[in-house]
């Protein structure tokens, strides 16, 4: 009798235990999937068919026309033209000039402004191709302020695997290479002859010291198809400098090591 | 439980280190194909030197002449590009005393040839220096002296040892070619043993062609060749020695020896015998003349050749209903067959390397050249054509070379045989040029060694 119930007591427990871990996917709600996009392929021809391009072309004026006027209303004039309104008394004089400066806040940062808004139109109007080189600008002065700033840098290395580099830094480097090395075609495909090369770099990418890691092996003998490999990848090397390595992380890849197999190639 | 806190302290102490020490790596594992770009200076001669050798071989500038043969041998190869001369900004005198490495890496050159030549009691003198132009150093610097006639084999030795230095192989350049020279209609064949250098030149007959005379195989120790030729109207294995022209049939068998091909050490003939339909393999000690059976099937068994080791010996048998290749001990035993692709598989050749077995395949009416592992696997057809066989390795394993004949039209005319030549990787194919129609080539070991 005891054993029946010990029986059905653990094979309950198991459905129950079975249960908990199947069932709950029961609970989970349907994955809510984004509404399909349609898109409609046009063929592309050298002019354009667009029948409301010249109404397109008016509402980019009317907006522009509307910026402009925002520029001329800009506010630092008002605060110059309150001097010369206001004639006031000596002591009273001082008083105002420092209520102005107080109303001033970050006075600097608001002529920047200013400043900014102004040439950005000026050129807009002006030389549309200069708006590649403004980006950049931008993406410059972000790297100084961020050079500025010592703890902003930390944190950006730590975001960086500071034990590689990125696919498209390693992809860049690679397809570089592969453009300058000769592999040299009567080497034998079945042997190990893996070449690895430990190179100094200078933050432009020219080589400042290469240095084979196996370098006793070139020396000795019967290692002739080992030499041969090493001297045709320090060729690459040569060849191919100043590597393209990334423009920034100098620290991070400054020594790299280079691995050159051939007997993918070589086996065809 | 301490022990397992102390392996724990352990097992994290032992992967910090490794996040601290570790360098970026970059596996390069692609490469261009390219042909090496490489300027080859010519030799420099002074004028005393290219006045003796002039009355001498009529020949005007032997320096310019030597460096002709050395850039057609590395161009010939595919892995060679020979920049042209118009480009060159240093004179050759100069070049061979200290190169301007600026200025031959401007033109693009990554390696450098220069030389110079001079003629001392009616020898000549031939030094020549090669250059890594991107390292800024010199590699290898050589110099032979030797009768001014064989000039030609110093621009082949010379040739040799530049390929050994840059690709890591031996050459095969200071090589000849033993092929069966053809002249006359096709019904009405005249065919001679002739051999000449691996490029070509140098052409010597070596039978008048009085008989008929196929698949002549070098020693690959010593100038000594084998070939079939017709002997009471019966086809019988021949030896010659190419040095002292004297000539002799190999075995006395009842009936017909072909196929045959020396064994590695040059010391056996291997070949086929064939009486009452049914053809196997024997081979013959040249010293003792005792006679060996290999193989005893009741299919046809031909076309043996030894690996470079002369453990195995790869052959062509139908005993599998159609003709495939199989590979056996230099015994005759353990014999497997390693070709299983469609089509027939005959005339398998053992490369030099011991890595590949060349072979000729039919299939659908088309002939095809090409190669496979040793074990049967990785076959790869190198080329293909309404007729072509008897592949014949270069010496380094890298090269085959090979006849083709074309088609004869309505009238039975337009037929020709010619020497081609194709690499490893399929691409590089070449006609090689003969005083006249050839068939059955077999390449030379390596001349010096």
């Amino acid at each position: 009798m005891n054993k029946e119930i010990f029986f059905s007591f653990s094979f309950h427990l198991i459905i129950i235990f079975g249960a908990t871990l199947t069932l709950p996917f029961l609970l989970k709600k349907p994955i809510d999937l984004p509404p399909i996009i349609s898109v409609e392929l046009i063929q592309i021809t050298e002019k354009t068919n667009i029948p409301f391009a010249p109404k397109a072309k008016k509402i980019i004026e009317k907006v522009k026309e509307k910026e402009k006027l925002v520029s001329e209303q800009a506010p630092p004039k008002k605060v110059k033209k309150e001097k010369p309104d206001s004639i006031p008394l000596p002591d009273e004089k001082i008083e105002v000039v420092k209520k102005i400066e107080e109303k001033k806040q970050n006075p600097e940062k608001v002529e920047d402004k200013i400043k900014q808004v102004s040439e950005f139109e000026k050129k807009e109007m002006f030389d549309l191709n200069q708006i590649a080189a403004l980006i950049d600008k931008s993406k410059e002065e972000v790297a100084k302020t961020k050079k500025k700033s010592n703890k902003i840098t930390q944190s950006q290395d730590d975001s960086v695997d500071m034990l590689s580099l990125t696919l498209s830094e390693e992809d860049a480097l690679k397809a570089q290479i592969f453009g300058c090395w000769s592999i040299p075609l009567g080497l034998p495909y079945n042997e190990n002859l893996l070449v690895r090369i430990k190179l100094k770099l200078k933050p432009d990418g020219t080589v400042i010291k290469s240095e084979i890691l196996d370098h006793v092996r070139m020396n000795k003998p019967g290692q002739g198809f080992y030499k041969v490999l090493a001297e045709s990848a320090l060729r690459a090397i040569q060849l191919c400098q100043p590597l393209r390595v990334p423009s920034t992380g100098y620290e991070r890849w400054k020594n790299l090591q280079l691995n050159f197999d051939a007997r993918e190639m070589l086996q065809g | 439980m301490k022990k397992k806190i102390q392996l724990l302290i352990i097992f994290i102490f032992t992967l910090v280190p490794f996040k601290a020490i570790s360098l970026i790596e970059v596996d390069i594992t692609r490469g261009n194909l390219n042909p090496l770009p490489i300027a080859i200076s010519p030799l420099h001669i002074d004028e005393d030197s290219e006045k003796i050798f002039f009355e001498e071989t009529k020949i005007e500038n032997l320096g310019i002449e030597i460096t002709r043969v050395v850039e057609n041998n590395l161009k010939t190869t595919g892995l060679f590009n020979p920049l042209s001369k118009d480009a060159f900004l240093q004179k050759p005198d100069i070049a061979h005393l200290k190169p301007r490495f600026e200025d031959w890496a401007l033109i693009k050159a990554q390696a450098l040839i220069t030389g110079k030549v001079t003629i001392t009691e009616k020898k000549i003198r031939v030094e020549f220096r090669l250059w890594d132009v991107l390292a800024g150093k010199e590699i290898l610097a050589l110099a032979f002296t030797t009768v001014p006639n064989n000039w030609r084999r110093v621009g082949h030795i010379i040739s040799d040892k530049v390929y050994e230095r840059l690709t890591g192989e031996k050459g095969y350049f200071d090589t000849r070619i033993i092929y069966v020279a053809e002249e006359g209609p096709k019904v009405k064949r005249i065919k001679k043993l002739a051999i000449m250098d691996q490029d070509g030149f140098n052409t010597k007959y070596l039978t008048l062609g009085n008989e008929l005379v196929l698949t002549p195989r070098f020693n690959p120790t010593n100038q000594m060749v084998t070939y079939l030729s017709y002997f009471r109207n019966l086809p019988r294995v021949y030896l010659l020695d190419i040095e002292t022209g004297i000539q002799e049939v190999v075995g006395d068998f009842p009936g017909m020896t072909f196929a045959p091909r020396f064994s590695p050490d040059g010391k056996k003939i291997i070949m086929s015998f064939a009486s009452d339909g049914n053809s196997d393999i024997y081979t013959m000690d040249l010293e003792t003349r005792v006679v060996e059976r290999i193989t005893n099937h009741p299919s046809i068994d031909t076309s043996p050749s030894y690996s470079p080791d002369g453990k195995y010996i790869c052959f062509n048998s139908d005993r599998s209903r159609y003709q495939q290749i199989y590979v056996m001990k230099s015994d005759g035993s353990d014999v497997k067959r390693i070709s299983f692709g469609k089509g027939l598989y005959g005339t398998p050749v053992w490369s030099p390397r011991g890595d590949l077995i060349a072979f000729t395949k039919l299939h659908k009416g088309k002939f095809y050249i090409g190669v496979m592992r040793t074990d049967g696997s990785g076959e790869r057809l190198l080329t293909e054509n309404f007729y072509q066989e008897a592949p014949s390795w270069s010496p380094n394993g890298r090269v085959l070379i090979f006849y083709r004949e074309t088609k004869t039209d309505e009238k039975g005319e337009g037929f020709s045989a010619k020497l081609w030549s194709i690499d490893l990787t399929g691409y590089n194919e070449r006609l090689v040029i003969t005083k006249t129609d050839a068939s059955d080539p077999s390449w030379s070991s390596l001349l010096s060694k």
